[in-house]
């Protein structure tokens, strides 16, 4: 946890993020260079940061805002990944199971998943229902693209050998598919997760109760561009939280790649 | 309908892999000893035949399975038709759309003018993308001062600028060519600045040694040595800046078409939504084959010196 060490590349970095917060600070609030109404000023951002998270915005705090996005990314990016993974991974293993699902998938795949939303509106409402369908859409194909791309990765040696070995069907899951696979059904559940968390924040402001891109909306519509601002970073700060989260996990679960 | 294809084919898979175990290469029997076989078996003398004939029933069953309940939902009526129009009404609608116009403009035209948002959006992406990237790679200060500032960038959604491109430009092209731009910047800076940084050491070396100037090094080694690297973000950032395109246009545009899906959506049609999924759905896989093409092509030498 060496975050500043004395290494140039840390003392730049605070530098230039000081710098930027010094120009934003000028050419806002100090020149009035930039429309207040075009772009907020630091004291502003502030000030809206603290009443989203005491009094609340938009219906809700933004602790509450918080914990409804990523549960519903949660829930959506979770089924994903628990039915994504094995039908990939089976794929991977039988060439017929993949004759039979590829084509299916090829015609899915190159529709965006945001093109998904107003299917899911028609269908299933404005509610939580409809955004975790389009976040399980969003994030089912990367999944599975990766577990099956992850299983043909396997050096066939290794195949070959478990094989030979006469390992059961059992053993040579849990010992030889999935770990050859991990790193790649890792890249695909970061990708995966990525593309959830633009979809909700689409999803959420097309239409919402709750959520952060509810209050995205609601800031735009009331022309409230310092709580867009504050918006803006809490959806990234929960888009880089996942992803950490995502890393930690991949990191406990293969242990044997800490060389990197 | 469905089910029953997908029986006869996984049929004739169990009865390929009994087969296929033990026969180990091409190996064929001669001709005479199948005379009391049964004619189909005839194929048992070309093992791969039969498997590829496996492969296309069981591609052909998957496919027919999938239009086969789509289609038994909305015919049988389990789902209401407004909800979920057979496959044939949704291609009906889908030629109908071609010449006559639904919320202003008819299919084509719809396309064309997300086309031209996408160009822009896209462009400007790779413009600024790709020299930022190959630059952060080459130049250390670059790398120290923009990182940090790209790094929190890079984390909100491109779908999260939608309420300041409403609010800088209101529904003019300014507000979906930004959100584009954002969804597609990153990958282009990334993918450049990777491919410029793990670039062959002993290559910038020998160009340095020889005397090359930093734009030539940037220009004649670093790109070129980068370019597996960047080719593969444009693609990825192509597909990013085409669905931030829909997004964009769901919430902020008048024409276009996730407009035109937007308008179909409220007043419940969805033929003409799941129409407008398809042509998403065949742009956005046309994009991504002609950057292959580009790619293979610009790729051709490094193929050949190898």
């Amino acid at each position: 946890m060496r975050v500043l060490s004395y290494s140039p590349r840390a003392w730049v970095s605070v530098m230039t993020l000081a710098g930027a917060l010094f120009l934003w600070f000028a050419a806002t609030s100090l020149s009035g260079w930039i429309n207040p109404v075009v772009f907020p000023t630091p004291s502003e951002t502030w000030a809206s940061f603290v009443q989203i998270a005491t009094t609340g915005y938009a219906d809700g705090r933004l602790d509450q805002h918080i914990v409804q996005s990523i549960k519903l990314v949660m829930l959506g990016f979770g089924s994903a990944a628990i039915i994504g993974m094995p039908l990939g991974l089976w794929m991977g293993r039988s060439r017929y199971a993949e004759a039979f699902f590829n084509p299916v998938f090829t015609l899915i795949r190159p529709i965006p998943p945001l093109a998904w939303i107003p299917l899911a509106i028609v269908w299933l409402g404005l509610g939580d229902a409809a955004k975790v369908m389009v976040i399980w859409m969003a994030a089912v194909v990367p999944v599975v693209i990766n577990s099956f791309a992850g299983v043909r990765s396997i050096q066939p040696q290794l195949i070959e050998a478990a094989e030979m070995l006469g390992v059961q069907r059992g053993r040579f899951v849990r010992e030889v598919m999935i770990p050859g696979a991990l790193p790649m059904i890792f890249t695909g559940l970061r990708l995966s997760l990525q593309s959830a968390w633009t979809t909700l924040v689409a999803g959420e402001l097309i239409g919402a109760v709750r959520g952060l891109g509810h209050v995205l909306t609601q800031g735009s519509l009331d022309i409230f561009p310092s709580m867009i601002l504050v918006a803006m970073l809490a959806v990234a700060f929960c888009g880089w939280l996942m992803t950490w989260a995502l890393g930690w996990l991949e990191r406990r679960a293969m242990p044997w790649r800490t060389a990197s | 309908m469905g089910i029953g294809l997908v029986g006869k084919a996984s049929d004739a898979v169990e009865d390929c892999l009994v087969k296929s175990v033990d026969l180990v290469g091409r190996k064929t029997v001669p001709a005479h000893t199948n005379a009391n076989r049964p004619r189909a078996a005839v194929l048992d003398n070309y093992p791969y035949v039969r498997r590829s004939l496996a492969y296309w029933s069981l591609s052909i069953a998957g496919l027919s399975a999938f239009f086969g309940i789509w289609w038994l939902a909305a015919a049988t009526g389990l789902a209401p038709p407004q909800f979920l129009p057979t496959p044939l009404a949704v291609a009906e609608k889908f030629v109908q759309l071609l010449h006559q116009p639904f919320a202003g403009y008819t299919l084509q035209e719809h396309l064309w003018s997300s086309l031209q948002r996408y160009l822009m959006g896209f462009g400007l992406a790779v413009a600024l993308g790709v020299p930022l990237g190959l630059l952060m790679g080459w130049f250390r200060w670059l790398d120290y001062v923009v990182a940090p500032l790209f790094e929190i960038l890079r984390f909100i959604a491109p779908i999260a600028w939608v309420p300041f491109a409403a609010l800088w430009f209101g529904t003019g092209i300014g507000g979906p060519v930004l959100i584009i731009f954002a969804g597609a910047f990153s990958p282009c800076v990334v993918n450049a600045y990777r491919g410029a940084k793990f670039v062959d050491a002993y290559l910038v070396e020998a160009a340095r040694m020889l005397g090359a100037s930093n734009r030539m090094i940037v220009l004649e080694v670093l790109l070129p040595a980068a370019m597996p690297s960047i080719m593969a973000g444009l693609r990825v950032s192509a597909g990013l800046g085409w669905m931030s395109l829909v997004g964009a246009e769901l919430i902020v545009a008048s024409s276009g078409i996730g407009y035109m899906m937007v308008q179909a959506q409220s007043s419940i049609n969805t033929a003409i939504v799941m129409s407008s999924m398809i042509a998403i759905g065949a742009v956005g896989g046309a994009i991504d084959l002609l950057l292959r093409k580009i790619e293979t092509l610009a790729m051709r030498n490094r193929r050949r010196a190898k």
